[in-house]
């Protein structure tokens, strides 16, 4: 067996049996575990596991975390209300969750937990069927804290919730199963703002599922900044499932980690939902990120519109997978995808693949994915006017990343991501 | 304040201009007509700084300083500006944030203070006025979904508010109805103040009837073969360039 999978066994071992057991969950975290180390890591050739090999990840063993403090000084910036994790722990401290507007409900998984009834948590019931999906078997197993984040029908919550996950240096590397839940009844609307920080040198693991439910009408703007430390290795996964016309609008920024992998999966399991997700993933130094998109159509008149940009520097290795399935009977569906990169250097990697399934006969589907270089052109423009050379990179960098997300739409937000973004630019080297 | 001696340039293989002599001196407008293929647009770009050309003989000095040492962005600090042909569409970059950023860049290379954001919006609604352009330009990402005369137009609202020194124009009538081109005109007519000068390069005499010069040169074949007043543009017109090309090589006749 793998190192890695023996910490996880061991973890699951030091799991405190009532909290295992909690909640009715013992078999079901058992036959994930065992499914996991029956089928052991996927090989390289594995399809989904293609450009992320987990050889050397493998090798590594990581221990629960014992917990790690932050300075709160470090995400004054982060407004509130807020759900703060540190390593994996809910730190109650940096947390503020007062004054939460009424039809919203944000807890701690690790609080409800303990005194959860099957029902109250069905979202951990969910199998890893595949025996591939290894990270998702992990958590399925372990995973005992999170955020739990429910709407009351008709809510129209206007303050964006903010939900921080920060890694901190330990005495040793550590892993963590985060497990959130985001449940919007019909007709409720919410904006959730994900940071994925790190602090200081550090190389934890961070297995992170995020479920999310959107009952008829419901509308999630939800962003995600991942902006986590060098060292970081990052597992996350999203499962969205829309009910008829919800809309699941949705930008993730990759800008940080060593290596960062995202899985965002949407089903359009009812009529006219729809889901519209921008994304920017940058690569440099010797970074590598994969994300791969996975839309079910099931339901008529749905729509996606997938719009991911990517940046390529150094020896950075960026991989994106777009995959589209229509369904038979989900006529009418609209699908839009397209994925733009930039390769910076001659070293740096991109990998993209866009996959489209149609089994419906009256659909539009449209798929576009190119490689490129900064134009020339547009680069002797901008120089001609005064602007210096690296100025000018950096601008034109910046606008095309920029055109991802402004799939946020809300003016604020698209400011934060924005901000992020240039930060993030102006430190690169590009 | 522009003096261009024996210039020779290659773009690969080719030998474009073939011993290039020009001077031009403050506050004066010089057309440059050729036909297609001359090194017109050679020049402009070369002038600018261009990657892609290669400089095998001769000099430029501009104000006294060799122009062709420096980089692009140091050329338009020290006065230069090139209206482009093909204005290029920079889609996410906003039109005031990209002149301001031009603007402040060209300032703080001089030693000068920068504008804040009132003072350029400021100094920006004064020249839209000049030129009668609408402010919504000011708003749109930079010549994205511009259309040909609004490209243009707004090539001669950077000049206006970048105040350069030598303003080299490439072909900037090309592609314009006769309504765009006596704006663009009126645009280029309102900067000349006695100070400062102009190369305007142009294939047709028809924007020469707009834009009066000083001088018409005569490019062909990589260098300038005939110099005269205006009324070299209206014989060009009227002749062809094939009138030209007979008197520009004599000895080989």
């Amino acid at each position: 067996m793998s190192a890695l999978l023996e910490s996880f066994a061991q973890r699951w071992a030091e799991l405190p049996e009532p909290l295992r057991a909690a909640a009715g969950l013992a078999e079901t975290r058992k036959a994930a575990l065992d499914a996991l180390l029956a089928d052991g890591l996927p090989a390289n050739r594995a399809e989904r596991w293609r450009y992320t090999s987990l050889r050397a990840l493998g090798q590594r063993s990581f221990r629960a975390s014992a917990g790690a403090s932050v300075d709160a000084a470090l995400i004054a910036r982060i407004p509130r209300p807020r759900l703060v994790f540190v390593n994996g722990w809910l730190d109650t401290a940096l947390s503020d969750l007062s004054d939460l507007p009424a039809g919203l409900s944000v807890r701690a998984l690790g609080r409800v937990l303990p005194e959860a009834h099957a029902r109250d948590v069905v979202h951990l019931g969910r199998r890893y069927s595949a025996s591939d999906e290894v990270f998702a078997r992990a958590n399925a197993a372990l995973a005992v804290e999170g955020a739990v984040i429910e709407v009351e029908a008709d809510a129209q919550i206007e303050m964006p919730l903010h939900l921080v996950s920060i890694g901190a240096p330990e005495s040793a590397e550590a892993a963590w199963h985060l497990r959130h839940l985001i449940d919007l009844g019909a007709n409720a609307r919410l904006t959730v703002v994900e940071h994925v920080l790190g602090f200081e040198a550090h190389a934890h693991l961070d297995n992170t599922i995020a479920q999310v439910h959107l009952k008829p009408g419901a509308e999630l703007s939800h962003a995600r900044l991942q902006s986590a430390g060098e060292g970081a290795q990052l597992f996350a996964r999203v499962d969205a499932a829309l009910a008829a016309g919800a809309l699941y609008r949705r930008v993730d920024l990759e800008l940080g980690a060593t290596l960062s992998r995202l899985e965002l999966n949407a089903e359009l399991q009812g009529e006219a939902a729809a889901f519209v997700s921008g994304g920017a993933q940058l690569v440099d130094a010797k970074r590598a990120v994969d994300v791969r998109l996975g839309v079910d159509h099931i339901a008529r008149d749905t729509r996606c519109d997938l719009r991911w940009r990517g940046l390529a520097a150094g020896r950075g290795k960026l991989s994106f997978y777009g995959g589209i399935r229509i369904r038979e009977g989900a006529d009418g569906t609209d699908a839009e995808l397209s994925d733009r990169n930039l390769l910076l250097s001659d070293t740096a990697e991109v990998n993209t693949q866009p996959v489209l399934v149609i089994d419906a006969d009256e659909v539009k589907a449209a798929h576009g994915a190119t490689v490129g270089q900064l134009d020339a052109t547009a680069l002797f423009y901008l120089r001609s006017r005064g602007i210096p050379r690296d100025e000018a990179r950096a601008l034109l960098t910046r606008a095309f990343l920029v055109e991802a997300i402004e799939v946020a739409e809300q003016p604020a937000l698209i400011e934060t991501l924005s901000d992020a973004l240039i930060a993030r630019i102006e430190g690169a080297a590009l | 304040m522009l003096d261009i001696k024996n210039l020779h340039v290659r773009a690969g293989e080719r030998e474009i201009l073939k011993g290039l002599s020009l001077t031009l001196e403050p506050g004066k407008l010089h057309a440059i007509m050729g036909p297609n293929g001359a090194g017109k647009s050679t020049l402009g770009h070369v002038l600018a700084g261009r990657e892609g050309y290669e400089v095998t003989q001769g000099s430029v000095e501009f104000n006294g300083v060799d122009l062709l040492a420096l980089e692009p962005e140091e050329r338009a600090a020290a006065g230069v500006f090139l209206a482009f042909q093909y204005p290029v569409e920079i889609p996410g970059v906003n039109n005031t944030y990209f002149l301001r950023a031009a603007l402040n860049a060209q300032r703080k290379a001089r030693g000068e203070e920068e504008l804040d954001a009132m003072q350029f919006l400021k100094l920006v609604r004064q020249k839209l006025q000049v030129l009668h352009l609408k402010e919504e330009l000011l708003h749109r990402a930079v010549n994205s979904g511009f259309s040909g005369g609004e490209k243009k137009r707004n090539e001669i609202f950077q000049m206006a508010v970048l105040e350069p020194k030598l303003a080299i124009l490439d072909e900037t009538d090309s592609g314009l109805d006769i309504d765009a081109l006596k704006a663009v005109a009126d645009g280029v007519n309102a900067q000349r103040d006695g100070d400062r000068s102009f190369l305007v390069i142009t294939h047709y005499q028809r924007l020469l009837d707009y834009i009066v010069p000083d001088v018409v040169h005569v490019l062909a074949d990589g260098r300038i073969v005939e110099s005269g007043g205006p009324e070299l543009a209206r014989e060009l017109e009227s002749h062809g360039y094939a009138w030209v090309k007979d008197r520009q090589s004599p000895e080989k006749v």
